[in-house]
């Protein structure tokens, strides 16, 4: 019983950490895209759109290397491609964080579930998947 | 249309979309998709695209507020984790060798479903019986703060929760929503796990699922900037202000008022998937 209750507030420091981590990456990722959407708009914003054919390599903005291409030349699109980036990581960043206070908590099962769902993201990222 | 009219309504649809969504509990993606292909005309693959970003935004954001109040059960959402991230890109990995008209038929299905799960009367059935040799190998059983203290839960039927998280997986990933309403079933009528624990967790597991089939539709260049720009915007900023009032507001007729939105919406979206329009 003694050992739940410590468990009990052992998580909750967890959680607490946790919402802050969620919450700094959104309030960053909502910056940067931000930033891109003004210097999108500052140099599109006479253009036209047409989205109604889905076009695969329209945007040129679909891998992490054109991403980081495009800031260096401070691209809005880029920009704004890049603070996406950081929101999809914001969970991802919260999975990496949960395996470290389980591995603290010595509950090495739910370390090795946590690198599981880890693996599974990481393996997302390759490309094969696309089709 | 011109990119600066197209960012403005976008941005407004959406944040009306995060500002009702968090209202009722619906999430924004229901909005947002038919608002994109129905009012704008733009591909679904895109619009899917800019949703499932959407998803992210809302959950994390809300996240954040949730698990300060100590009530997200880490060991139950990581655990099924397992289930939505396999199923949400293998979701992700099919959506374009679906006929986009059949996702649109799909998505009105899952919104009439959504909306029905919105209005019906929910049932707490959640008890501390002794649950099964899963549960406890897999440390689910927890406790949460109540007015009364300390009460401890029991999960039940480990399996049927797991599969039917799978199901909602792989749904979020072809259609690029957090699928709410299956996560709902899966975690309080299968599992059993109490209103504050499962609303909390599976909020917090819509993240995750997202993330994995959100980078699969990046790389698919299925998430347009100019898009995802005033998505992301509108949704954040609408569920921020929307998760404020909620605290304040009773919201059982905006529930209602929203399912006949939704339903309407559902129809739209199968009327114009069958007739080949989407």
């Amino acid at each position: 019983m003694r050992k739940q209750t410590k468990n009990f507030f052992a998580d909750k420091d967890i959680q607490l950490i946790l919402g802050t981590l969620l919450r700094v990456g959104v309030i960053a990722s909502i910056s940067v895209v931000l930033l891109g959407g003004f210097i999108y708009l500052y140099s599109n914003y006479d253009g036209t759109i047409n989205y109604g054919k889905f076009n695969p390599d329209k945007s040129g903005l679909s891998s992490v290397a054109a991403i980081f291409h495009g800031l260096a030349h401070f691209d809005g699109s880029a920009i704004i491609q890049f603070g996406v980036l950081l929101l999809i990581f914001t969970p991802v960043a919260r999975v990496i964080f949960s395996v470290f206070s389980f591995l603290i908590e010595r509950d090495y099962l739910y370390v090795l579930i946590g690198l599981f769902v880890l693996c599974i993201i990481l393996y997302s990222l390759s490309d094969k998947l696309v089709g | 249309m011109s990119v600066l009219l197209f960012t403005v309504i976008v941005l407004i649809g959406a944040f009306l979309a995060g500002l009702v969504g968090s209202l009722t509990g619906l999430g924004g993606g229901v909005i947002i998709i038919p608002l994109l292909t129905l009012g704008l005309g733009v591909d679904i693959h895109y619009a899917i695209g800019a949703s499932i970003i959407s998803v992210i935004a809302t959950s994390s954001g809300s996240a954040a507020a949730y698990v300060k109040e100590g009530i997200t059960n880490i060991r139950i959402g990581m655990f099924l984790e397992i289930a939505t991230t396999i199923s949400a890109i293998l979701g992700a990995v099919i959506t374009v060798y679906i006929n986009p008209g059949y996702i649109a038929v799909i998505f009105g299905l899952i919104l009439l479903f959504s909306a029905a799960m919105m209005v019906r009367k929910k049932v707490d059935h959640s008890d501390n019986n002794t649950s099964g040799k899963l549960a406890v190998f897999f440390k689910l059983n927890g406790t949460y703060p109540t007015e009364n203290g300390v009460k401890k839960y029991a999960v039940h039927n480990v399996v049927g929760g797991f599969l039917m998280m799978f199901v909602a997986g792989v749904i979020s990933g072809l259609l690029g929503i957090g699928s709410g309403a299956l996560k709902v079933i899966a975690m309080d009528n299968i599992m059993r796990i109490p209103f504050k624990v499962s609303t909390t967790t599976s909020n917090f597991m819509m993240g995750v699922t997202a993330a994995a089939s959100a980078i699969v539709y990046l790389h698919r260049g299925q998430i347009d900037p100019g898009i995802a720009m005033p998505v992301t915007v509108g949704v954040l900023l609408g569920a921020t202000i929307g998760s404020k009032i909620l605290v304040k507001t009773k919201t059982d007729k905006l529930k209602i008022v929203f399912a006949i939105v939704v339903a309407f919406l559902a129809f739209q979206m199968i009327y114009n998937g069958l007739s080949g329009r989407l």
